[in-house]
């Protein structure tokens, strides 16, 4: 089946299963492996994006449930190379380790920021309570989320 | 050193650039693996039928171990691990076919078209029932000094138990991956999520029958791994090469999360026995331990984990009269493995419960009793296997951190906190942590690299260390441009890579930085020597009285300088292309191996370690008696990583070890059932930490000024020592418990402490004080 989507501000039309599940047409057809894949049953995080203003785990997410959706993922996140506040303190606050946990974590970030730009720690921890991370304690990450809001104020 | 320096790949990781195995563009022939194991824990294989599935369209190959063209074998060490399944299988989860399709779904269907019939046999599924049947995986390991026995007799005071650890699942993010390329004639290229390229590369040459200079090993970067890629990340590469081997196409596995938990190994379960004898004011006289570890179906790396263990039952403590013995025990599990304090933290948790129980049963204070045993400066300072604890900062660190977290305050308002309240109760409890850095097989602790300086200044550092999240990378990066004295952007970190670099150690045993920074440095001293008689003869050139000498020239600020005469200097990639045209060599390799460090194994006498890592941490919880619920209310840590590299990696360690410790110390269960069928093999049901249970209050700070005398500028090993910081949590917990029976009754305890297992404690002690 058909299905027509937005992601990133690019309009994509493509052909596909049924079954295709949204992670699988970001990372195959859509060639953006940013979206990681930890474990495929909507327990992770990893494989978060924001769809029509939500962050949704692609990994639930049927493909054709997007059709006509906005999509954005981590690869979609930057301007022309100028990091988003966010991503520039997660580099900044060393929350990134492996990295695998990384996009997931920054999209949820973001995505709290859109709706809550002034968020209180425990908002925080409340947003980012869905993506696991197996390196960091989470603290660094924490701090991270708190500047960018701090200085987007 | 520059000390704010973000991870070289975070811009990468942050925007969703960085390549993991399972995002890499490879042709349109590459082929999806999957791995057919046994859902048995003994049985014997009566009969199976492959046609079916090999005729199936888009299957490209289903293969046996008859058709592995080498050796039928991946055991890292003992080679006691098949690579597939002969006529038996001794895990669930062990690999019995290998099966290579164009996607995903047509192995999925390949798989259920594959019959197989199974007699399964009886099995041993734990500790116990191994030692019931006398199952020993090897000899038994013992250390021993002063005399264990005389002196515990003449003790008076005794205590004797037994403690379980529980098995940990690594649960890094990204789950074990590799992609295998045939290449011209025999070559395979590899890319691996592995911490061990020079060992995925001989395990691959070996079960494809090739020579190692026919396997080259990539491995850019790992979601994590935390010890569980050290050997275990062979076998995916291993069946991925031979799939890719059968079909003449690339062939990618990444195992599922859910087989990737059922298949590998874990951290291993422990049983231990102790008795200990102490005297009035709670010093240690005499301590007996008896180690029990369940090694899985095959060696592994088990011996090794078990002789860590055995060092650090000491952990901070001075203990005259020691006898441990070791033994592993052979399961119907799979192999238990490498896992971020390797045995370290079983050996501490056994000797951690004695000292709690010393301090219940003296009514004294725990942290008081953990003061008074801690290793000397002067004498008391001599470990159970002959090594003198030297630089020792327990002391020190104890009074800075009784101090900065207000311990003897918050005792007393905990004190009185329970005293007012019936259900809910607060805990606390200070932890040191003294943790051995090198590998205990000696001969492991060497490292190579090489350094390439192009013409244009740049520099292109290649060892073989991998990063896997802890930062290798940019301290080896940090650590060049200090040495080169350029700036950090000048040099680029490659992949490690067997081709490079040879015959690596396993990036393991927290000494990735120490051994390739050594190594890294090795190369560049090479290089400067070579460089620097052309820059004396340069600045020599005009004919000056006062002529510059090789001792005088440095390497500072993108420039190369004679300090002796400042005025005369040169730009870094000038001196580079003038050195070129001199035609002087600018590309060196560089090797380390640490000095003075051996192990009789006989004797169990030596100096294993080039020096000790001291960590010390205070965790206060808040229980809830009628759930068994708690969180971590606050936790101090202070830590000695001697002069920090980089102190945001370096914290980012600390923190990361310790909430991975909490984890193995509460919430994180391994359980199987009677068949021997892991339960929990998701994430729904297996629980690392999440953001919900990190401390409220969290600080944590890195020990300054107390410089590393003999290591890569001056720094220390940092990967596990702050596992095991994890401990003050974990009897936070204990002490909370053991306050609904005011201190009076010891509690039964045991790792990991689940809500399960503290409302059992809760109750004994209740209907204790009862009686
Ligand atoms: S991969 Fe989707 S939540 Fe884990
Ligand atoms: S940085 Fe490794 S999982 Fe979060």
């Amino acid at each position: 089946m058909k299905i027509n989507l937005t992601v990133n501000h690019k309009n994509y039309s493509l052909q596909i299963n049924s079954d295709l599940l949204l992670v699988d047409l970001l990372r195959d057809h859509i060639g953006l492996t940013g979206t990681k894949k930890g474990c495929e049953i909507g327990e992770c995080g990893a494989c978060t994006v924001i769809m029509n203003g939500k962050t949704v785990n692609s990994c639930l997410v049927l493909a054709v449930q997007a059709d006509g959706a906005e999509i954005t993922t981590i690869e979609g996140v930057a301007n022309n190379g100028d990091l988003h506040p966010v991503q520039q303190a997660f580099l900044e606050h060393d929350a990134v380790h492996c990295g695998f946990c990384t996009p997931g974590m920054v999209l949820s970030a973001i995505n709290l920021l859109n709706h809550n730009p002034n968020p209180t720690e425990f908002e925080i921890r409340e947003a980012i309570a869905g993506n696991l991370c197996r390196c960091t304690g989470y603290q660094q990450i924490v701090e991270a989320i708190q500047s960018a809001a701090d200085k987007s104020k | 050193m520059t000390p704010k320096i973000p991870h070289e790949s975070a811009r990468k990781h942050v925007t969703g650039e960085a390549v993991y195995v399972d995002d890499m563009l490879v042709n349109n022939q590459l082929l999806i693996g999957k791995v057919v194991y046994s859902p048995h824990a003994h049985a014997k294989i009566k009969s199976f039928h492959l046609d079916v599935a090999r005729n199936l369209p888009g299957v490209y190959a289903v293969i046996r171990y008859q058709d592995i063209p080498g050796e039928n074998q991946m055991g890292p060490v003992v080679h006691d691990e098949l690579c597939l399944a002969k006529d038996e299988v001794n895990c669930i989860g062990q690999a019995v076919f290998l099966i290579a399709a164009e996607s995903e779904e047509i192995c999925r269907e390949a798989e259920k078209l594959i019959k197989i019939e199974y007699k399964p046999s009886e099995a041993i599924l734990s500790i116990e029932q191994a030692i019931a049947k006398n199952n020993l995986m090897g000899p038994e390991r013992k250390i021993e000094t002063g005399d264990v026995d005389k002196a515990l007799k003449k003790c008076k005071h005794k205590i004797s138990g037994s403690l379980t650890t529980g098995a940990q699942e690594h649960w890094y993010l990204e789950t074990q991956a590799a992609v295998c390329i045939p290449g011209e004639d025999n070559e395979m290229k590899v890319y691996s999520s592995t911490q061990h390229p020079s060992e995925t590369q001989a395990i691959v040459a070996g079960v494809l029958g090739i020579n190692r200079n026919d396997v080259v090993v990539e491995m850019r970067r790992m979601g994590g791994a935390f010890g569980g890629k050290e050997t275990q990340a062979n076998h995916v590469a291993a069946w991925s090469a031979l799939l890719a081997k059968a079909t003449g196409q690339p062939v990618k596995i990444r195992l599922f999360r859910d087989d990737d938990q059922i298949m590998t190994g874990k951290r291993h379960p422990y049983l231990i026995n102790y008795k200990a004898g102490f005297d009035n004011k709670g010093k240690l006289i005499a301590v007996e331990f008896e180690l029990n570890a369940n090694g899985g179906m095959a060696t592994d790396l088990s011996f090794a984990i078990l002789e860590r263990a055995m060092f650090h039952v000491d952990n901070a403590y001075y203990i005259p009269n020691l006898r441990v013995i070791g033994r592993v025990w052979k399961t119907n599990q799979p192999s238990n493995t490498a896992f971020r304090g390797f045995g370290g933290p079983q050996g501490m948790a056994a000797i951690e419960t004695i000292v709690d129980r010393i301090a219940r049963q003296l009514k004294m204070d725990a942290a008081e009793i953990r003061r008074r045993n801690f290793y000397g400066i002067n004498d008391r300072n001599l470990t159970h296997y002959d090594q003198k604890v030297e630089n020792n900062h327990l002391k020190m660190m104890f009074d800075r951190i009784l101090h900065s977290s207000e311990y003897l305050k918050r005792r007393q308002d905990i004190n009185e906190f329970n005293s007012k309240n019936e259900f809910k109760k607060k805990g606390m409890s200070l932890t040191p942590v003294k943790f051995g850095i090198s590998f205990t097989t000696s001969f492991l602790n060497q490292a190579g690299a090489l350094v390439n300086i192009y013409q244009d200044g740049t520099v292109l550092v290649n060892h073989g260390g991998t990063e896997m999240g802890q930062g290798l990378h940019t301290k080896i990066q940090q650590i060049a441009a200090a040495e080169l004295g350029i700036s950090f952007e000048k040099i680029k970190l490659t992949a490690t890579d067997t081709s490079k670099v040879p015959n690596t150690s396993a990036t393991a045993a927290s000494s990735g930085t120490d051994l390739n920074g050594m190594a890294v440095k090795n190369a560049i001293d090479k290089l400067k020597s070579r460089m620097i008689p052309f820059i004396v003869d340069h600045f020599n050139e005009k004919g000056e009285i006062i002529k510059s000498q090789i001792r005088a020239i440095h390497f500072i600020n993108d420039c190369i300088i004679d300090s002796e005469n400042p005025a005369r200097k040169i730009d870094f990639a000038k001196a580079v292309n003038m050195c070129y045209i001199k035609q002087v060599p600018l590309s060196a390799t560089g090797f380390y191996r640490t000095p003075d460090i051996y192990f009789n194994r006989e004797k169990g006498k030596g100096k294993p370690f080039h020096y000790y890592v001291f960590g010390m941490a205070v965790s206060e919880v808040l229980l809830d008696t009628l759930t068994g619920y708690h969180k971590i209310l606050r936790t101090d840590i202070l830590h000695d990583v001697g002069d920090s590299l980089n102190p945001a990696i370096d914290m980012g360690q600390v923190q990361g070890g310790y909430i991975q410790g909490v984890g193995w110390c509460t919430t994180e269960e391994c359980k199987w059932d009677e068949k021997g069928n892991l339960l929990n093999h998701s994430p729904d049901t297996y629980k690392i930490p999440s953001i919900q249970d990190i401390p409220e209050d969290f600080r944590c700070s890195l020990l300054e000024d107390v410089p590393n005398p003999s290591t890569i500028r001056k720094s220390k090993a940092v990967g596990e020592p702050p596992f095991m910081l994890a401990f003050s949590a974990w009897l936070a917990v204990k002490d909370a418990i053991s306050a609904v029976a005011d201190h009076q009754i010891e509690p039964e305890f045991s790792i990991p402490a689940t809500n399960e297992v503290i409302l059992l404690s809760l109750e004994k002690l209740r209907s204790i004080k009862k009686q």
